[in-house]
């Protein structure tokens, strides 16, 4: 199999983007560089953040761990140089909101030193389970954008066989070209990165789709596939559309299949991973490496040098921006990711995290501030490009008019945010911007209403226990009414002759209780005496007559 | 110092056409029409978008300002001109000033403005200046020009009827103003005539009715430069002009004598003008693809009544009009399946 032949489908819409790919690719990928210090924040992934390992003044070695995973969906988070932690605490990271998060910060001493590695010899040895362990502990997480952890993606579960493993190398936004550089590079170490996904999952085929912009990358990948005679992996082009590397596309273009609405690729056969993906996978089984580099591309017309680097996860992005030359007088926007998708940075003291794919600092007439927005003419532009088949107007005006029941009649949340809506928009709004606060908004909803249900079903379970307990005590005093009611029936009611039985009894008591002898202690013999004679005259009385307790009470 | 950049929200990037350069482009698309109107009707037409325009962005500008909008960027947006040329080539060449300016006026202020403006109005303004002056004016409305006439009257003579009412000594209204074609028809077909002789008449050419046949050709080749531009798609041009003809094909296989073919019906009135330039307005019509197929084909087919069986000689206005309302109504029966919505049937595009 060539992957010439390989049959492709279309999904509806996309758009032809000018692809500014040419400005990084210029170079290889440039070595790795160290930095003044590291910060590695403890999340870096979807799913829990990973559990502190380390305190300040410790010296770590590359690779080794930092911070445990924490629940399944989690990974570790390794010392991505040897080094002293200076700090560990809240940090800013790369965040579309600006946030902080716990980090441990890192001052490298510059050796380098590796900590020891396992290297396997044959991952076909490890069975799939080991595989994946192996895969978690290196703390291989999505490197396409997403993050999310690589090894549960490598679980084919009990739900049934996976058809098709995907390599996603369309990298369709424009500007970046980490994966293109990374496949013109390394092919070798994609394709055994493929290979040992493949067993994992134990999938029946496996494709590698990489947009037909990319002529160099689909060519080396073919080459080393041919070295090493290897012919059961497809490596096909697809049509350069964007947003063709979005996954639910890419599989639709691939396969003819369509991951169902809020479902996963699994649910047809399929698992899709990264091609960077592929390649950490390679370097964490065969030399036992974990992932502490990627490669960055640093681009725009905000740079002096944009250039595809490797780069240590941690490392701050001030720095990778001085090693392409700084700012240009340009630069008027920073951007982590695409003009597409990406989000904006309002500074550069940021580390660059296991998803960092692109920094772009964009020039003026790169992201040209956003024309005022105009009224929506319903023209219709935004349905014809939007792959998911929606129609953005309508979602626009819901979103807009706080309709949020509506937004989700017409499936708000199979909306991407690939952005192509906003692009071809000719009244210039900023439609995403008005998904998110819907999308926001609603699950704002929803976190209210599950509190709000939580909340009435702990007052409506009050209310029941009250009325219960009412109900209880109510029952209580009408069996001591009813009891009372009921004069002296005789020793014919067990009750009453047990009530009286009590009674007597206390009165036995009370009587004898109330003579209790007082201030007993410094006496003398007399008193004694007298004392004695008393006690005993009073039980006398007590023995002659029991009647006599009546008037007592009284 | 670290630099500071600002926050704001992808995509970063976006195609520079705004409505300004749509809504030009639709005008720029009407000029070979409009030539062909201008020499068929004369310089009347020209008047007419002049006097049109003129009082569009006068009546636009007020609105605006009284209800405390921008003025300047709404009034760039061509939108108010669009519809002034639009309704100014729907009235009749020898329109006196007044109509004009009461058609757009009434277009623009109650038709547009008082909806809320530019995307808020639920139907084309300018069909709704054009049916007021229609119902309000019948007579004024039906001054066309006998079209081999056109070239007769020179500018001065022009704006002389138009503006003063003054006819040149040497010609009369009544000489040099005739029917329509499909005013014709539809007068001579109650004559208990038929149709090929009523075709035989002066006021009918090769196809169509003389000279609208070419100002319909202009149209239509406006249209596909607008389709070729992707100004505009082709599912609504295609369900009018598909409506009508087959409307026009079905019932003049019943009777040639009395039915027109449907070549006469796309080239006569406003057939083209409506199918490319008024129900593609984007603004009352259909938004999704199969929606758009309907409301075209509704207005085709609405047109053919009107024209055949109702009391006006065209029916592109009314047609339009009563579509919008059902537009609404169209999106909501034919949003599209959603992208791995498995409820419905997969399409293998």
């Amino acid at each position: 199999m060539t992957g010439e032949h390989v049959r492709l489908w279309r999904f509806h819409g996309g758009l032809h983007l000018p692809e500014h790919k040419a400005e990084s690719t210029g170079t290889p990928i440039a070595g790795v560089r160290l930095p003044k210090r590291l910060i590695l924040p403890l999340q870096q992934h979807i799913g829990e953040p990973a559990e502190l390992a380390v305190e300040v003044g410790q010296r770590v070695l590359k690779g080794q761990v930092i911070a445990r995973a924490s629940g399944y969906v989690s990974v570790p988070i390794h010392a991505s140089t040897s080094g002293t932690v200076v700090d560990v605490g809240e940090h800013a990271v790369p965040h579309p909101s600006g946030l902080s998060a716990p980090c441990v910060v890192i001052e490298p001493d510059g050796q380098d030193e590796w900590a020891q590695t396992q290297p396997i010899q044959d991952y076909r040895e490890l069975d799939p389970s080991a595989l994946r362990n192996r895969i978690r502990e290196a703390g291989i997480v999505g490197l396409g954008g997403a993050g999310f952890p690589s090894f549960i993606k490598l679980n084919p579960g009990a739900r049934g066989q996976v058809e098709t493993l995907i390599l996603n190398g369309a990298e369709c936004e424009p500007y970046i070209t980490c994966d293109d550089m990374l496949m013109r590079e390394r092919p070798a170490e994609v394709l055994e990165g493929a290979r040992i996904m493949r067993h994992a999952l134990h999938a029946a085929r496996c494709v590698i789709g990489i947009e037909d912009n990319k002529h160099e990358a689909y060519a080396a990948l073919r080459e080393a596939l041919r070295q090493a005679d290897d012919d059961s992996i497809d490596v096909v082009q697809v049509p350069t559309i964007y947003p063709g590397g979005g996954e639910k596309q890419l599989i639709r273009v691939i396969t003819g299949k369509e991951v169902p609405s809020h479902g996963l690729p699994l649910d047809v056969g399929i698992v899709c991973h990264n091609v960077a993906t592929a390649a950490a996978v390679c370097g964490a089984v065969e030399q036992g490496r974990p992932l502490i580099s990627r490669a960055v591309t640093v681009t725009g017309h905000g740079v002096h040098t944009p250039q595809n680097m490797e780069v240590l996860i941690g490392t701050p992005i001030s720095e990778l921006v001085e090693w392409a030359g700084g700012y240009t007088k340009q630069a008027s926007r920073l951007i982590l990711g695409g003009p597409m998708m990406g989000f904006t940075l309002t500074h550069d003291d940021l580390p660059v995290i296991r998803t960092t794919n692109c920094i772009l600092a964009a020039g003026a007439k790169e992201a040209p501030e956003p024309p005022p927005a105009m009224p929506c003419i319903r023209c219709g532009a935004c349905a014809e490009v939007c792959p998911a088949l929606l129609l953005p107007q309508q979602l626009y005006w819901f979103s807009r008019a706080r309709e949020f029941d509506k937004t989700q009649d017409y499936h708000l949340f199979d909306c991407i945010e690939c952005g192509c809506c906003a692009y071809v928009c000719p009244s210039h709004i900023p439609l995403v911007q008005y998904y998110r606060f819907a999308k926001t908004e609603i699950w704002a909803q929803e976190r209210e209403k599950r509190k709000a249900d939580q909340a009435r079903r702990r007052h409506e379970f009050h209310l029941e226990r009250l009325a219960r307990e009412k109900a209880e005590r109510e029952e209580r005093m009408r069996k001591k009414k009813a009891a009372l009611k009921k004069p002296a029936a005789g020793a014919a009611d067990p009750k009453k002759a047990a009530i009286e039985a009590a009674l007597n009894r206390v009165k036995a008591k009370k009587s004898e209780a109330a003579v209790e002898p007082r201030n007993v202690e410094d006496l003398t013999e007399e008193q004694r005496q007298q004392i004695a004679a008393v006690e005993a005259r009073r039980k006398q009385l007590a023995e002659s007559g029991n009647a006599g307790a009546d008037s007592d009470k009284n | 110092m670290t630099m500071r950049f600002p926050n704001l929200s992808s995509p970063h990037v976006t195609a520079r056409d705004g409505v300004g350069v749509m809504m030009r482009r639709v005008l720029y698309a009407l000029v070979p029409g409009t030539a062909a109107c201008v020499a068929f009707f004369g310089w009347g037409v020209l008047v007419n978008i002049a006097v049109a325009s003129i009082t569009a962005l006068a009546s636009e500008a007020l609105m605006l300002r009284v209800r405390g909008r921008p003025v300047a960027p709404f009034l760039m947006d061509g939108s108010a001109l669009l519809t002034a040329a639009l309704l100014a080539l729907a009235l009749p060449s020898l329109a006196p000033w007044w109509l004009t300016v009461v058609a757009t006026a009434f277009a623009i202020v109650i038709a547009k403005q008082l909806y809320g403006g530019l995307g808020y109005n639920p139907f084309n303004p300018a069909m709704i200046g054009y049916v007021v002056v229609l119902i309000s004016f019948p007579k004024e409305m039906t001054s066309w020009l006998t079209p081999h006439l056109g070239g007769q009257l020179d500018l001065l003579q022009t704006l002389a009827v138009q503006f003063g009412g003054h006819f040149p000594s040497s010609l009369h209204l009544d000489a040099i103003s005739s029917a329509t074609p499909l005013d014709t028809m539809k007068t001579q077909l109650k004559l208990s005539r038929t149709l090929t002789e009523i075709q035989a008449g002066p006021a009918f050419g090769s196809f169509g009715g003389v000279g609208w046949e070419w100002v319909g050709l202009g149209y239509l080749a406006g249209g596909l430069w607008l389709l070729y531009r992707g100004v505009i798609r082709w599912h609504i041009p295609l369900g009018v002009l598909g409506g009508l003809a087959v409307m026009a094909l079905i019932f003049n296989m019943v009777d040639s004598d009395s039915y027109a073919t449907p070549l006469v019906h796309l080239f006569s009135g406003g057939a083209m003008l409506g199918a490319f330039f008024i129900a593609t307005d984007p603004i009352t019509a259909s938004t999704t693809e199969r929606g758009r197929l309907i409301y075209g084909a509704g207005i085709g087919i609405f047109t053919y009544i009107i024209r055949t069986w109702g009391g006006y000689p065209d029916g592109i206005a009314f047609a339009v009009l009563l579509m919008n309302m059902a537009a609404p109504t169209i999106d909501y029966y034919t949003r599209p399946r959603v992208f791995g919505d498995a409820t419905k049937t997969e399409s293998s595009e």
